[in-house]
């Protein structure tokens, strides 16, 4: 029997699609720590990259988080945060968030610091304050940029939830961490086709979410923001 | 788990007299992860030169391209590994040939960014100076391109960097190997002596290739 063909039996045998190594369990545990760390690191991220970008301060900062982001090895930062908490999700939360954070950080520091000074101008000559000048003026047209500072961070938090196996956490990484360690490549194999659809389905569905949530009057003007999304590639 | 004791019972973030005694393993570890990140990084170069050439020249080539590299780039490096190890074995090869891939990726779309963003003007000087196709590309349109391909080998190195600590997992040690040594013996140096050193690596690698491109570009340097 050729390879393909077994791995294809692995992944069509219904034992391995139930119990708590199965495929719905490891995909549930692998979207619940990915979508908790892309979740909590929004929560911080985007309102510290909105405010620098709409003050204008801390540029170069804001900008240079993400290199540092890059810098950081995400193996490394899985094992210190085990190490510090010791068995369980929190550890891989911990670490997903601070991977997830530098790219949102950035991407919505430049959406907001891209926004024509004659558009917050005419805003303020309308009579908009502060606040309302951010979220009805400023916030719609970095839109694109936002998201896709979401995507890139939610597509790498998945793909680096894949490590969470290597420190005794779930996930579909699993797969793939046992079948190395058992010279199980059937397993190892199926393991992977599930990582890559996975990630290349994230990538696909927020590809998608961002073209939606773009408002109608600038798609045409922006370059396409799949392009403008800078490189973050953390495992 | 092993789980190393010390004299007083607590394992210190640093132990210097392990530290002192591993220095020939660290330094070898250190010199796997250069040598693995150079290849990827100058194989990544070496095909992304002549594609994005010829994807600035043809623009029918950039969807297929870009599209086959970005579905590439998207696969985690644990996946993409554990996809080539049945045909490439535990090897070298297997990890070179994902580190290049998504290298590629990278270094492709800034090739062809920096060169759209070539003045026409500048196009049209040369043609007018008698520089004929290959002469213009290589002496006027790559040069001006540079500050944009440099941009990409900045990210595609400290990239590669972060990445090359997951080749443990097909044994071709560098860092990677020390903080694995961390997590299984629960102690606490290795592990911090292998992230240490790759984030000072990446942050070194990032500086020296920015002074790269302030000797190499000196006509975009401010004023």
């Amino acid at each position: 029997m050729d390879f393909l063909h077994r791995v294809f039996i692995w992944l069509a045998d219904p034992a391995h699609w139930h119990g708590s190594d199965g495929i719905p369990t490891r995909l549930g545990e692998h979207l619940h720590l990915s979508l908790e760390a892309v979740a909590i690191g929004a929560l911080i991220a985007l309102p510290i990259g909105i405010t620098l970008g709409h003050y204008g301060r801390f540029g170069t900062l804001a900008i240079s988080v993400s290199n540092l982001g890059r810098a950081l090895p995400s193996y490394g930062i899985l094992v210190t945060a085990f190490q510090i908490l010791g068995l369980g999700d929190a550890p891989i939360i911990l670490a997903l968030t601070a991977l997830a954070i530098p790219p949102m950080v950035t991407n919505s520091y430049v959406g907001l610091r891209e926004v024509n000074p004659d558009l917050k101008d005419a805003a303020r000559g309308m009579g908009y304050r502060e606040l309302a000048q951010v979220l009805r003026i400023e916030l719609p047209l970095a839109v694109p940029l936002i998201m896709a500072g979401i995507r890139t961070s939610a597509v790498q938090v998945v793909a680096t939830a894949t490590l969470a196996a290597a420190i005794a956490g779930g996930g579909l990484g699993r797969y793939i961490i046992d079948g190395f360690a058992q010279q199980d490549y059937v397993k190892l194999f199926a393991g992977a086709v599930l990582v890559g659809v996975l990630a290349l389905v994230t990538e696909g569905s927020l590809s998608l979410v961002e073209r939606l949530l773009v408002p109608r009057g600038i798609r045409l003007q922006k370059a396409r923001p799949a392009s403008r999304a800078t490189a973050f590639k953390t495992a | 788990m092993a789980r190393r004791v010390f004299l007083d019972g607590v394992d210190p973030w640093v132990n210097w007299s392990w530290l002192s005694s591993h220095v020939p393993t660290v330094l070898a570890d250190l010199e796997q992860h250069v040598v693995l990140t150079v290849i990827a990084v100058i194989g990544g170069l070496v095909i992304a030169l002549p594609l994005g050439v010829a994807a600035y020249r043809w623009t029918g080539l950039r969807l297929p391209t870009l599209g086959t590299f970005g579905v590439f780039y998207t696969i985690p490096s644990l996946a993409l590994f554990a996809l080539l190890v049945p045909y490439t074995g535990i090897s070298g090869v297997t990890a070179e040939i994902a580190l290049i891939g998504y290298n590629v990726l990278i270094l492709l779309r800034n090739v062809i960014v920096g060169l759209d963003e070539v003045p026409n003007d500048v196009l049209d000087a040369a043609d007018g100076m008698g520089y004929r196709p290959l002469a213009r590309l290589l002496r006027v349109e790559l040069p001006l391109a540079l500050p944009a391909i440099i941009a990409g080998v900045r990210v595609a190195t400290v990239s590669t960097i972060g990445i090359v600590t997951i080749a443990w997992v097909i044994g071709l040690g560098g860092l990677g190997e020390l903080i694995l040594q961390g997590y299984i013996e629960s102690f606490h140096t290795p592990l911090v002596v292998g992230s240490a050193l790759c984030v000072a690596l990446a942050l070194t690698a990032d500086l020296g290739l920015a002074v790269v491109k302030r000797l190499a570009v000196p006509w975009a340097r401010p004023a």
